[in-house]
């Protein structure tokens, strides 16, 4: 911090125990300078210019590009090449061109597939949390949070080699269900790898941890005495749970639902490594049209169109992030 | 409550096992002699021998930890001052548009966010000659910019739970708001300097679709040489490289979460001393 040597004249440690007048500092012209605007200008000013250079300006720059032509120069885009200064033909292919829409509908599709099977996973499992003693639920809770913290890719990965035609867990399934169905509808191993089926089983693995740790915090701050009254006016516990807890978790389900939806929408590793390469989900269209097929302003006009399909789930979940963080302010 | 919920702990217990049986056979499958990666054919440990004479995967990942040491300290120190003014300073110009651009980025596909960054850095290049070729830099850049978020959130909560009023008095005690600033609201927060710095490393360590799209020809962090190999199938060397990776992290996330434990028990100690001296 410039200036921060200069300033007290009491020596640097002792300044905040002062007895001096209440009437502000009256040290050095440097002390009053910065006192007076430099140090919150500094701290405000330095987050905001790298999130402008390096967030705002790239994504203003991919809004625009969605309205350039595709041209054989480099970078390969120009700007009013037709006279008129916006060209909508990326636009006008988006909506005539079926793969588009069609990636846009299967990878909404297993986002709200992945996000409820992650939602009828992690809701007990957030429940049970809050009801363990403190010891047991801290060691619990670090067991749910550790994967989160390893590589994502990894995990990926992991399911890779147990979906494989070889792998024990294959043939396990496959002698489970030869088990079950009559002997001449029997498999020599499931085809797991590169399905639908693959993509939302490793999504809702990968993202579970996303959902139950919103939802523990919601349901760890509840009042127990609710639970307890209901029950002492002869609910029984499903409707305690139905009456009581579900309709105060609403917060949580939003939350940690939209923390699945948004990402798994736009997933390029889980569908890229996993997935049915005929079948390909909105990231990996975008990223092909951009490093395949080099046309820049398809490209950002499908980012765009993406950005478009979550912008509804993204000003609510910070509408309600918004909400919680005041309530946490103005909680005593 | 008194009944024990056992729907609801073996849901926990069934959840548990579903986030680790994977990991710990890719783990147990590191050890396989086979070179089939998924059919068990005898104990050995020849993958990790092999992993270490591989200059391709120890040059990868020291390239990682780099970019990672600093993105991880250029983050935490953008995020902290971007936590401090969101929580602390109540108006200034451009609040709106600093807390929805530390929002943003958190709920941003991540192949928009590489698409736009590597746009980006194409066009600078061409305009001002800077980034010249894409490498560390941009890939340091970019996992800045991802980060800072996350430390931004992880700060702003933690000031947004602490007591105003500790630092309202050395205010009203002739304190200046930098004084206040370094003699109380930072130590309030170092534990959440710590785990945001953390968990700023472990996101740059990990960064896989960003960094696939800003990073340059020889410059390989370790996520992408694995996404490269992972790609073509799975393979017991990929296993063993795997098995350290996880076990690395996890010795690394439990020695933060031991500091950061004492450090809040320490913490809460002095503050129950310090209200019984007062009583």
């Amino acid at each position: 911090m410039p200036g921060s040597d200069l300033a007290p004249p009491s020596g640097p440690t002792d300044s905040p125990r002062q007895d001096g007048p209440r009437e502000g500092p009256h040290e050095g012209p440097v002390a009053r300078w910065f006192n007076r605007r430099g140090w919150s200008d500094l701290i405000t000013g330095i987050p905001f210019f790298w999130l402008f250079f390096f967030f705002l300006i790239p994504f203003v720059i991919v809004v625009a590009m969605s309205f350039a032509t595709r041209s054989p120069t480099s970078p390969p885009f120009s700007f009013g090449l037709d006279g008129g200064l916006l060209d909508f033909r990326s636009y006008a292919r988006l909506f005539s061109d079926q793969l588009y829409i069609r990636a846009l509908g299967i990878s909404l599709w297993m986002a709200a597939l992945s996000t409820v099977l992650c939602l009828l996973i992690g809701y007990p499992m957030a429940l049970a949390l809050t009801r363990l003693s403190p010891s047991v639920r801290t060691i619990m809770l670090m067991l749910v949070i550790l994967p989160f913290w390893t590589s994502f890719l990894l995990r990926v990965y992991a399911w890779m080699g147990l979906m494989g035609t070889n792998s024990w867990f294959n043939r396990g399934l496959t002698a489970l269900y030869n088990m079950v169905v009559p002997a001449d509808w029997a498999l020599r191993s499931i085809q797991m790898m590169n399905t639908n089926f693959a993509v939302v089983v490793v999504m809702v693995y990968s993202y579970l941890p996303f959902m139950v740790l919103p939802l523990y915090a919601n349901l760890e701050r509840l009042d127990m005495t609710l639970n307890e009254a209901a029950e002492d006016l002869g609910s029984r516990p499903w409707q305690v749970f139905r009456d009581v807890t579900l309709p105060l978790s609403i917060p949580g389900i939003i939350a940690g639902g939209l923390l699945v939806f948004i990402p798994v929408s736009g997933e390029l590793v889980v569908p890229g490594l996993v997935g049915n390469p005929s079948n390909p989900m909105i990231g990996r269209v975008i990223s092909d049209e951009f490093a395949s097929a080099r046309d820049w302003p398809m490209a950002a006009t499908v980012a765009v169109a993406l950005l478009v399909l979550l912008v509804g789930p993204m000003m609510a979940y910070s509408h309600f992030e918004n909400r919680a963080q005041t309530r946490r302010e103005e909680a005593p | 409550m008194n009944r024990r919920p056992t729907f609801l702990l073996s849901c926990l217990m069934f959840g548990i096992a579903f986030l680790y049986v994977p990991i710990l056979s890719m783990i147990v499958f590191s050890f396989n002699n086979a070179r089939l990666a998924t059919v068990w054919g005898g104990f050995s440990t020849k993958w990790y021998g092999k992993l270490f004479q591989n200059d391709q995967v120890l040059e990868a990942a020291f390239l990682s930890l780099r970019v990672a040491l600093v993105s991880a300290t250029v983050a935490t120190i953008l995020g902290t001052c971007a936590g401090i003014a969101l929580a602390r300073l109540r108006r200034f110009r451009g609040r709106t548009l600093l807390s929805g651009m530390v929002t943003a980025p958190l709920i941003m596909p991540d192949v928009i966010t590489g698409i736009s960054l590597l746009i980006f850095f194409i066009l600078l290049g061409s305009w001002i000659g800077w980034p010249a070729e894409r490498g560390f830099t941009t890939v340091a850049l970019a996992h800045i910019t991802i980060s800072v978020t996350y430390v931004t959130t992880i700060i702003q909560s933690r000031l947004s739970q602490s007591d105003l009023s500790v630092e309202e008095a050395a205010m009203d005690l002739g304190s200046r708001p930098w004084q206040v600033l370094r003699d109380i609201t930072l130590p309030i927060i170092s534990p959440a300097i710590l785990s945001g710095w953390l968990l700023a490393f472990t996101i740059s360590l990990d960064e896989v679709v960003v960094t696939s799209f800003v990073t340059g020809p020889g410059t390989t962090t370790l996520p992408i040489l694995i996404w490269s190999k992972v790609k073509l199938g799975v393979t017991p060397d990929i296993n063993a490289l795997a098995t350290i990776i996880v076990a690395v992290v996890t010795v690394g996330v439990l020695i933060g979460w031991a500091i950061l434990t004492r450090s809040d028990r320490r913490r809460r100690r002095d503050m129950r001393l310090a209200e019984q001296s007062n009583a």
